[in-house]
């Protein structure tokens, strides 16, 4: 069903952090960017359609009061909003708003840290109104929902396919429907694939049509992309 | 929330803050600012040299690990040194010497009350020189390269422990397994079996209530520590628990963890929660049911074999250097290179060994060394040979009154001192810290 293709290598080896590989495909310029997080760096590559041209760049997890940030990201994610798509970064000392290809950060929302050695996330959510361009972001609202760290809001779905892989090696590929007489959701299980000795750490589909996707693994310096023969 | 407009460039020669103005006005300012200062700063940073600046503490996602890690990897090394101390035919009473003073070090009250408070890891080199420490605590001395290979090994095998652990909460029981064992290697020695027994007690007060979320970011913080180390170890080769590239095999087959059912079902339920229909999938895999759950207590069948003794007469302890399979890029580190031991690690270091007793290793006759090789051709070629990105970089500390050691660590001291005169307050904690090196 789905064969191997040629894998992308990365200048780090991912993190293994949740959710932790980034997917964009820019349809007027056949290109995809990809972004992994390693440590207190997100690497992201720009690949051609063509499979000709990889170009690399790296952007670094930001504190206030020192040059070079050492603070751990936890993820970074593309946001495609109506007007414009955005690459954010959230690390332990903040959250970064980049253009989507990396080139230009836009903002950068400093959080308090306190001074306990744990380091408790609060459980805010935080809302950005973001404008359809240039680099005037503001904080809209701050939302006390949670009492813990929030892991991760959005879920990843591709039209009606849904894409799950886990630490055990294995990705999984399963197709929801909706009855439309009961309004119930059917799942149904597609397809197995077996990333062989991977701790796989984040995992996307590279399409609209689940036609192909991609996966990181910890300890690992490549994306590895899969396609339907 | 804005962030302030200036950065303080801090070096480790002066410990003070070199101040870089930005746009400090005093109106407020609009997020179009943010940029050309952003980039300001980054320009002015490139042209400053940070050779060796202070390390800020890393707020790793998880303050309890560090003892897990000390415990596990302590006994990993025990494992070792007591294979190379059969297979080297040392004498079985000094053998069994340097066993119970390693582990009377290990467990040393003071030792272990700092390391339980939480905190964040030590960085590798911190920790290395800890374990350099422990090694050297009785009358068996570790040639550079044998000490090498010993934490290759110690590493590697945590490594794999907590890699191939079914649940977050399982690293626990890997502890267990291995404070099990180094309580079999004391048995006969009521007084540090009571410090054994005392720190069961600490890990089970500590550890046994947390919830799986918390043991799964400890997981995670020791990933941190592991990441990119691919150190192939010829007894996980032949065991085929690692592969020919230095990653670890991981099954698709065998028992799921406890708590946790065979994948293969999906359930769907109306929306009053009413299961409706189920439908059968294949997994991929070739999983059966979860087997027992191990023990908790300090007496139990821990059930899982991770962390037991994996070494014997017959399975000799081997890395495997040549060729290893990393390149440099995997191991370049961004921006995280290694410096010199910043002065609060140094500190952290010497509050943790001040209580680390250490035998004075005696006359020539008590003394020996133990060569984690097979040979001592072999052991010098290693060290001649070993890659430079497995360096561990380690400030080696001797037990000795050794003029060479005081020179030494006065020399790293004085790094952190600005260069020909002497700041007040790092040289009265240098002061105290050579005093208590000498004095150990």
């Amino acid at each position: 069903m789905y064969h191997k293709e040629k894998s992308i290598q990365i200048k780090n080896s991912a993190s293994a952090l949740y959710n932790n590989l980034g997917v964009l495909r820019i349809a007027p310029r056949s290109l995809t960017y990809f972004t992994v997080v390693h440590a207190n760096v997100v690497n992201m590559v720009s690949a051609s359609w063509d499979g000709l041209n990889y170009s690399h760049r790296q952007l670094q997890s930001k504190e206030p009061n020192v040059a070079t940030s050492t603070s751990l990201i936890m993820q970074a994610a593309f946001c495609a909003l109506p007007s414009r798509d955005l690459l954010v970064v959230t690390s332990q000392k903040g959250i970064q708003i980049y253009e989507s290809d990396g080139s230009t950060m836009v903002y950068w929302h400093a959080l308090d840290t306190p001074d306990t050695p744990t380091g408790d996330s609060s459980g805010s959510i935080l809302v950005f109104d973001v404008p359809s361009k240039g680099s005037n972001i503001t904080l809209s609202d701050v939302l006390k929902g949670h009492k813990k760290s929030i892991t991760d809001i959005a879920s990843e779905c591709s039209g009606s396919q849904l894409l799950s892989a886990a630490e055990d090696s294995l990705v999984r590929v399963w197709h929801l429907s909706i009855k439309p007489e009961s309004l119930s959701v059917e799942v149904a299980h597609l397809h197995n694939e077996c990333v062989t000795d991977t701790q796989i750490c984040g995992a996307k589909f590279c399409d609209g049509d689940g036609y192909a996707f991609a996966v990181t693994g910890y300890d690992l310096s490549e994306i590895i992309r899969y396609s339907q023969s | 929330m804005i962030p302030p407009l200036y950065s303080y460039v801090i070096t480790h020669n002066a410990l003070i803050g070199c101040l870089l103005r930005g746009l400090a006005t005093r109106r407020s300012f609009t997020k179009q600012t943010l940029l050309p200062v952003a980039s300001e700063l980054a320009k002015t940073a490139s042209f400053l040299r940070f050779p060796g600046r202070l390390k800020l503490p890393n707020t790793t996602m998880s303050s309890r690990t560090l003892p897990l890690l000390f415990i596990n990897l302590g006994g990993e090394m025990l494992y070792i040194l007591d294979q190379r101390l059969h297979a080297q035919n040392i004498p079985a009473d000094k053998a069994k010497k340097v066993m119970n003073d390693i582990i009377s070090t290990m467990f040393n009250k003071k030792f272990l009350d700092e390391l339980f408070k939480p905190q964040e890891l030590y960085s590798k080199k911190a920790l290395r020189t800890v374990f350099d420490r422990l090694a050297h605590a009785s009358i068996m001395r570790l040639n550079q390269a044998s000490m090498d290979k010993l934490y290759d090994l110690m590493t590697m095998a945590f490594k794999y422990q907590v890699l191939l652990c079914p649940r977050p909460k399982d690293i626990l029981l890997v502890s267990f397994n291995h404070m099990d064992a180094i309580k079999e290697f004391v048995k006969d020695i009521p007084c540090i079996l009571t410090q054994v027994d005392e720190t069961y007690q600490q890990l089970i007060q500590i550890y046994t209530n947390l919830s799986s979320g918390e043991f799964q970011l400890i997981r995670q913080t020791l990933l941190i520590f592991f990441q990119d180390m691919h150190i192939r170890v010829s007894i996980f080769l032949k065991d085929k628990v690692q592969n020919s590239n230095g990653r670890f095999v991981l099954p698709t087959s065998g028992p799921v963890p406890y708590g946790t059912q065979v994948p293969g079902l999906i359930r769907m339920f109306n929306c009053t929660g009413k299961e409706v229909s189920r439908l059968q999938f294949s997994n991929g895999g070739n999983y059966n049911a979860a087997i027992r759950e191990g023990s908790f207590e300090i007496f139990g069948d821990r059930v899982t074999k991770l962390g037991t003794n994996m070494y014997s007469v017959s399975r000799p302890v081997e890395t495997l250097m040549s060729g290893t399979s990393t390149n440099s890029a995997q191991h370049a580190k961004v921006n995280m290179a290694p410096n010199p031991l910043a002065k609060e690690e140094l500190n952290l270091l010497a509050r943790l060994m001040g209580g680390l007793e250490v035998q004075k290793p005696g006359n020539a006759d008590n003394g020996f060394r133990v060569n984690l090789f097979a040979t001592d051709e072999e052991e010098e070629e290693a060290f001649i040979s070993r890659p430079d990105e497995l360096s561990y970089g380690v400030i080696k500390i001797q037990a000795t009154q050794d003029q060479q050691a005081s020179a030494e660590l006065a020399k790293i001291m004085g790094e952190f001192s600005e260069s020909g005169d002497q700041s007040p307050i790092v040289s009265s904690k240098g002061d105290d810290l050579l005093a208590m090196m000498d004095g150990l």
